[in-house]
Formats: structure tokens, C-alpha cells, sequence
């Protein structure tokens, strides 16, 4: 018993202080960065000198849509109701309840629907390419591949990056036009207003500087999944236990950078 | 004597390969005879399948040479690489076969992927009698998650079979397996090179497996090269390393 004390006590004072373990975290995550980018210049080098793999790129442009549409529908929905229920009291107390369509509108295209969808999407696809990849990694698929004459990143990275890329717009543009659709069943609980007199109010605020800087960043959202899902999945380790360490990573990074890369953005729009 | 050791389509000079400050392959010497089974022995972690891998350059050796055929794989471009793949086939531990795919579709993707002159009726005529050699014809619109063990051994064969080639490379091809599928596939691995006319190397711990295929073996050890011989020198050796094998 004073033996288990005593180890437990060593565990406790050998514990990194929260700012040593922030401090080796951050540095880890940067490295993980610049690996990213790194891998990017791999990917990219392969788009433009093999052939495309159409078919498979279209197989996972399907599969992204397919397997986020449902989670997207109610998040969006649910988004759009919590906005508007949240901020009608104040804008009812300064006699403004006639902008709430239109600040809704803005909210949801400008940040919440790019943000929302990414983050879901980083959970939802991210970690399916990790575990995906991982295990292929593992149980030898990708070197079978290989040895088949096939360039993995050919065959696996890019069509899955690419489609992504091109699907998280997509995906986002539903999810805007859901939360509007929310947000006008938020603002019928209390009162009654018609699809089209909630939808004239709503994009009589909306502008196009509101809506391609946010399909441009949706852009740069897919991309960063797409990238770290494989970039995790396919350098996973030979282990089992790998394929959940490259899922859960893919999720925790890609979330990350998609947030800094929100941040980025968002200084970039407001120059304009 | 079946194998002919007049024609040598792999020869292994001086190969090394290290894994960080690990040398796992230090200075392999080693030749594959046409129409000939040879089994490498080793403890775990040994390197063998470091060799095989090296073989089909899914690993890059560190100096030495590896000749496959013609072909000299040290700065082998990109199409030489091509045309030495499609001289080899490598059935992989796990049988490696892709998730996401049939069995059709495996065979399918092997086929198409190292030669796309076929025809698709040609192509399905070609993975039904891959599918038949291996004595699995009915499972051809399986997914790989509907196999046992066994079953994904044979048909990951019957994909290494369908692109023809003159070369397999068997990773300890019954790992994992019951004796008695075991047997089989020893036995198939047999009848393949018996009807194919191809030459082997197979990496195994399994004696009754050896027993069955070996035509010749090398064994390895710490890197290197510890000796190669026939089943009954290997069998009658004093020594102690050998025979802790052969129990």
C-alpha cells in the first residue's frame, strides 16, 4: 500500500505544469502544420502530373454529401432557431424586431453556416478519412495498391481532398439556406410571418460581400479536412491502435485550423 | 529437380536496409532460381519481409543491388518499375484485400491497373478462372468482411494469380490460420507453381509449411545470410540455431 502511495505520488510530481504541457502541445500542433502544408506540396506535385481518377473522385463527392446531409439538415435547423429565438427579445426591446430576419440572415451566411458545416464536417469526414486511411495503412491495403501498379496518392488522397473541397461549399450553401428556414420557424413561434415576407426581409440585408467571401472560405474549410484526414490516415503508424490515434487526431487538428483559417479570413474580408 | 538453376530471375547482392540507427538487412546475398519454391527462414523481426518488400520496391534499400529479370532496381525509373511489377505478384500477410471492393472487384482492380487491354468479357472469363484455381468460385460478389481467414488467403492468391505473373512472393502466407487450412494452402501454393510454372519466395515460420513447398531454403540471420540448402541438409544440420526450427 505505501508502495502504490508512494508511485502515485511520483506520478503526480513527475506531471508536466499545464504551461510546459500547453507549451509541448503547441509545438506539437505546429509541427503538424507544417507536415500539412508539406504534404499539400506532395499532393498538389500528383494532381498535375497523373492522371485523374474521375470515377473515385466522384464516389467520394457522393459519399461526403451522403453522409453529412442528415446531421447538417438538423444542426442547420436548430442553428437558425437558437439564433432567432436568442436575439429577438433584444431587438423587440429596442423596437428593431423588423431587422431579425435580415441580422439572422447575415449571421448564418456570413459565419455560423461556413463554421458550423466545417466543424461538423471535420468530425464527421475527418475522422472517417483517418480511420479509413489508418486502417488501410494497417492492414497493408495501400502497399497492395501499390505493388497493383497504383499511386495511392492518386488514387486515395486526391480524389478525397478534392471532393472535400468542392462538396463543403456545396454543403454549406444548404446549410445556410436550412438555418433560414429555421430561423423563420423561430420567428413564427411568436409571431406569424409569411416564407416570402421572412425571405424579402431577409435578403433585402444580404449583399454579395456577404456571400462569396463565405463560399470562398467554405473553399479553404474542405480543403483543410480533406487534407488532414488523409494526411493523418495515411501516414498512421502499423499498429491497431494507430487507426484511432489518426481518426481522433484528424478531428482535433483540422478543427483547429479550420479556426485559425476562419480567423485569417475573416481579416482578410474585413479589408475590403 | 524441378527448377532450372541455369536461369536466375531475382538476384540479391550485398543488400542492405536500416530503419534509423537499426540495420535490419545487412549484406544479403541471395539468388531466386526460375521454377523454384524458396523459403526464407527467420526469428521474428529478422527481415524478411523487409526483403520481399525491398523485392517489389515498396521499400527503398540502402546499398547493394536487387535484379529482377533485366531490370536493376537500384534508380529503376517509373515505367521500368511498371513492367517489374507486373512480373511479380506478393501475397501480403493480411491478404491485403480492399474493404471497399468485392471479390470481383479486387480482381477486378489488379487486373485492370497492371494491364488494360481486356476486354470486360475477357476480364471476367480471366477472375472467374483465377477464382476457380484457388477453389472459391462461388465467392465472387463477396465482400472481403464476409471471409474467414483462409478464404481471404486464397482469394488474395487468386488476385496475385490473375495478372500472371512469373514471380510470387508469398509473407508468411499461414499466419494465422488452422492447421488444417494451413495444409491447404501450402498444397495450393504447390499446385500453383506446379500449373503456373512460376518461381517463388515465401516467407514463413510454419515448418509443416516449408516441409510442404521448400524446393531450397536460405535462412536468415542477424541481417545476414546464415544458410541456404535443401530440406534434408536443413534438416540433418548439427546445428543448434537450425534445429531449434526444425523441433
Amino acid at each position: 500500500m505505501p508502495e502504490e502511495l508512494h508511485k502515485s505520488n511520483d506520478t503526480f510530481f513527475n506531471k508536466p505544469s499545464f504551461i510546459t504541457s500547453l507549451k509541448d502541445r503547441s509545438i506539437l500542433f505546429f509541427v503538424d502544420v507544417s507536415n500539412v502544408v508539406a504534404y499539400l506540396n506532395t499532393v498538389l506535385r500528383n494532381l498535375f502530373t497523373k492522371t485523374f481518377e474521375f470515377q473515385e473522385f466522384l464516389k467520394q463527392c457522393y459519399q461526403i454529401g451522403n453522409k453529412s446531409v442528415g446531421l447538417i439538415s438538423i444542426t442547420g435547423i436548430i442553428v437558425g432557431l437558437v439564433l432567432t429565438i436568442q436575439s429577438r427579445p433584444p431587438l423587440v426591446e429596442f423596437g428593431a424586431v423588423a431587422m431579425l430576419p435580415g441580422m439572422v440572415a447575415i449571421s448564418i451566411i456570413r459565419e455560423m453556416g461556413p463554421v458550423i458545416t466545417a466543424l461538423i464536417c471535420a468530425g464527421k469526414i475527418g475522422s472517417s478519412m483517418g480511420a479509413e486511411l489508418g486502417s488501410m495503412r494497417v492492414t497493408e491495403q495501400i502497399d497492395a495498391m501499390e505493388v497493383s501498379n497504383t499511386n495511392p496518392i492518386n488514387f486515395l488522397i486526391i480524389p478525397r481532398v478534392l471532393a472535400a473541397t468542392f462538396m463543403i461549399p456545396l454543403l454549406t450553401l444548404y446549410a445556410d439556406a436550412i438555418g433560414i428556414f429555421g430561423s423563420w420557424l423561430g420567428i413564427n413561434i411568436k409571431d406569424n410571418v409569411s416564407l416570402a415576407l421572412f425571405l424579402n426581409q431577409a435578403f433585402s440585408q444580404v449583399e454579395f460581400i456577404d456571400v462569396i467571401p463565405a463560399v470562398i472560405k467554405s473553399f479553404f474549410f474542405g480543403a483543410v479536412i480533406g487534407l488532414v484526414g488523409c494526411y493523418k490516415g495515411f501516414n498512421a503508424g502499423r499498429g491497431t491502435e494507430s487507426v484511432g490515434v489518426a481518426a481522433n487526431s484528424a478531428v482535433v487538428t483540422a478543427s483547429l485550423l479550420l479556426i485559425i483559417v476562419d480567423l485569417i479570413a475573416v481579416q482578410i474580408t474585413d479589408l475590403f | 529437380m524441378k527448377k532450372n538453376e541455369n536461369n536466375i530471375v531475382i538476384e540479391i547482392n550485398n543488400l542492405t536496409k536500416s530503419f534509423g540507427s537499426q540495420k535490419v538487412l545487412d549484406g544479403i546475398n541471395l539468388q531466386l532460381f526460375d521454377n523454384e519454391n524458396l523459403v526464407v527462414l527467420g526469428k521474428s523481426g529478422s527481415g524478411k519481409s523487409v526483403l520481399i518488400k525491398c523485392i517489389v520496391s515498396l521499400l527503398k534499400h540502402d546499398e547493394g543491388s536487387i535484379k529482377v529479370g533485366d531490370y536493376e532496381l537500384t534508380d529503376i525509373n517509373e515505367d521500368a518499375l511498371i513492367e517489374v511489377r507486373k512480373k511479380i505478384g506478393f501475397l501480403f500477410q493480411s491478404a491485403a484485400l480492399y474493404d471497399s471492393m468485392t471479390v470481383r472487384e479486387n480482381l477486378k482492380f489488379a487486373l485492370t491497373r497492371l494491364n488494360e487491354t481486356f476486354s470486360e468479357t475477357e476480364m471476367n472469363d480471366k477472375i472467374e478462372e483465377a477464382l476457380e484455381n484457388v477453389g472459391m468460385p462461388n465467392s465472387i460478389d463477396k465482400m472481403p468482411s464476409e471471409l474467414s481467414g483462409g478464404m481471404k488467403k486464397r482469394i488474395g492468391l487468386a488476385r496475385t494469380l490473375v495478372v500472371n505473373p512469373s514471380i510470387i512472393l508469398y509473407d508468411e502466407p499461414t499466419t494465422g490460420l488452422d492447421p488444417i487450412t494451413s495444409s491447404e494452402i501450402s498444397s495450393l501454393i504447390n499446385e500453383t507453381q506446379a500449373k503456373f510454372k512460376n518461381s517463388s519466395i515465401i516467407i514463413t515460420h510454419d515448418i509443416n509449411c516449408v516441409k510442404t513447398v521448400a524446393d531450397r531454403i536460405a535462412m536468415i540471420k542477424d541481417g545476414k545470410v546464415y544458410k541456404t540448402g535443401s530440406l534434408e541438409a536443413f534438416m540433418n544440420e548439427d546445428d543448434s540455431y537450425i534445429q531449434s526450427f526444425f523441433k
